[in-house]
């Protein structure tokens, strides 16, 4: 029932998506922006400084993510459909699971464009640990997009919803944000310094592990006005 | 958990910060009844609604489903209930049948034939491939309110059903409303309208800030009653 449910949620976000592509291309479109506007910003004489892509990238992510998290949900907010959703007979925390994957859905699909961009721009070696690299994103988007999920859902009836969001998400993420930087900048150390970003790997799994808990643990009753 | 023959609020109360919404609000409704949640906009009534939904906690004050609480059988007593609020729970950019499909799933019912049955009941098999978006009031009401009883609730809800519809819609979802209520569902409909409502309920609750001013049977007298009740502010 949970599982079926989180893939109901999720085909669901699909097939509206597919209708307009209304989500996917402001987020694409975001990111690539994010990512060309810091690349004419530092890159001179195609030298770039030295570990900047790594913050670029996680910046790059984390806004794209905010922009995909606000989005996803003022579909849900629109006829006020969470509601309908939350009145059905399923385990609520579901309902939330189904929405994280939308959205890491999302950010996966982004990421798979602008992590060669920024390689490119940046002349960043990402691709040597491809591995490595391939967990902290993973681990590091699982992390941030499990909060957003949790608050964009609890601003849906906020009127002020686009201002809290990033308001409450960066403080609380910021965590696995210095983790995403910190590893993905080991993995660009020449050579790459594979125990400092494994540290940072464990410590994105940990911080998934609380987040994720902590979000399903809390979805139905934040959800109950 | 059987299903509930009745619905009995106890002294229900639910604050949004300083504001009052429901103030102590005791009230029980059976099988076979159309309740008509009456009152001035603001007066309570999405609030109740939204108690009687699971979809507000009370601040204070008890709900019970036939003895079941919604802290102890939530998803059961959520099985049980169908609403169609004001704002009316579908997706503008699926078709009447993604809509319908969609949530017949989530209720864990057969897709395919429950959505034929419900769109031929909202009178739109010709436009069932339509995205929702092009469709009028109306028609988004009818669908709405098909999609909140495709799985035959016990509990059925209604905030402001009336809404856009032209008098034959009217006539005929009042209809529905009767068969629901004579087939033993409990029909608790919330409006400021009494002249849609006339007719239709067979006892009404007039809500006025928060509180239940008055708890009386439907007939002939009740728009007069509901009229002096306003006018003594």
């Amino acid at each position: 029932m949970f599982v079926r449910t989180a893939l109901l949620v999720l085909k669901k976000d699909f097939a509206i998506e597919l209708r307009s592509y209304e989500v996917l291309s402001t987020t694409l479109f975001f990111a690539v922006s994010c990512v060309a506007i810091f690349s004419f910003a530092f890159v001179r004489e195609g030298q770039a400084p030295k570990d900047a892509a790594a913050g670029i990238l996680w910046i790059a992510i984390a806004f794209a993510g905010t922009l995909a998290l606000g989005r996803t949900f003022e579909r849900e907010r629109y006829g006020e459909t969470l509601k309908a959703l939350l009145l059905a007979p399923a385990p609520r925390p579901a309902i939330y699971v189904g929405k994280l994957l939308g959205i890491l859905a999302l950010l996966f699909t982004t990421e798979a464009l602008i992590v060669p961009m920024v390689a490119f721009f940046f002349h960043a070696r990402f691709f040597d640990q491809s591995l490595y690299l391939l967990a902290l994103l993973s681990l590091g988007t699982i992390g941030y997009a499990a909060v957003g999920t949790l608050f964009a859902a609890m601003l849906v009836r906020a009127r002020t919803r686009d201002v809290l969001l990033p308001i409450l998400l960066y403080p609380v993420t910021i965590p696995v944000i210095i983790a995403g930087v910190r590893g993905t900048a080991a993995l660009l150390e020449s050579p790459a310094d594979l125990p400092i970003a494994s540290l940072w790997i464990a410590m994105l799994a940990f911080f998934d592990v609380v987040f994720v808990t902590l979000s399903l643990w809390m979805f139905e009753p934040l959800m109950t006005e | 958990m059987t299903d509930f023959e009745r619905v009995e609020l106890v002294d229900v109360s639910r604050h949004f910060g300083r504001r009052r919404a429901v103030f102590r609000v005791s009230l029980a409704v059976q099988r076979g009844e159309i309740l008509g949640l009456l009152g001035p906009n603001g007066a309570g009534k999405s609030t109740l609604i939204g108690l009687l939904a699971t979809l507000v906690a009370p601040s204070s004050g008890s709900i019970s489903y036939g003895g079941s609480t919604p802290s102890t059988a939530g998803a059961t007593i959520r099985r049980r209930i169908g609403v169609l609020a004001h704002e009316l729970h579908l997706y503008p950019e699926l078709t009447a049948r993604q809509n319908l499909e969609f949530f017949a799933r989530l209720y864990g019912l057969p897709a395919t034939s429950t959505a034929d049955a419900a769109l031929a009941g909202a009178d739109l098999t010709d436009r069932a491939d339509d995205q929702v978006l092009g469709f009028s009031r109306g028609m988004r009401q009818r669908l709405a309110l098909e999609r909140s009883l495709l799985h035959h609730p016990r509990l059925v809800l209604l905030d402001e059903p009336f809404t856009g519809l032209d008098d034959r819609a009217v006539g005929l979802v009042a209809d529905r409303l009767r068969r629901l209520a004579h087939d033993g569902a409990i029909v608790v409909l919330a409006t400021h309208d009494l002249d849609l409502a006339d007719g239709l309920i067979t006892r009404m609750a007039v809500v006025r800030g928060g509180r239940l001013v008055a708890d009386a049977p439907a007939g002939q007298g009740t728009r007069q009653q509901y009229r002096s009740l306003m006018e003594r502010g």
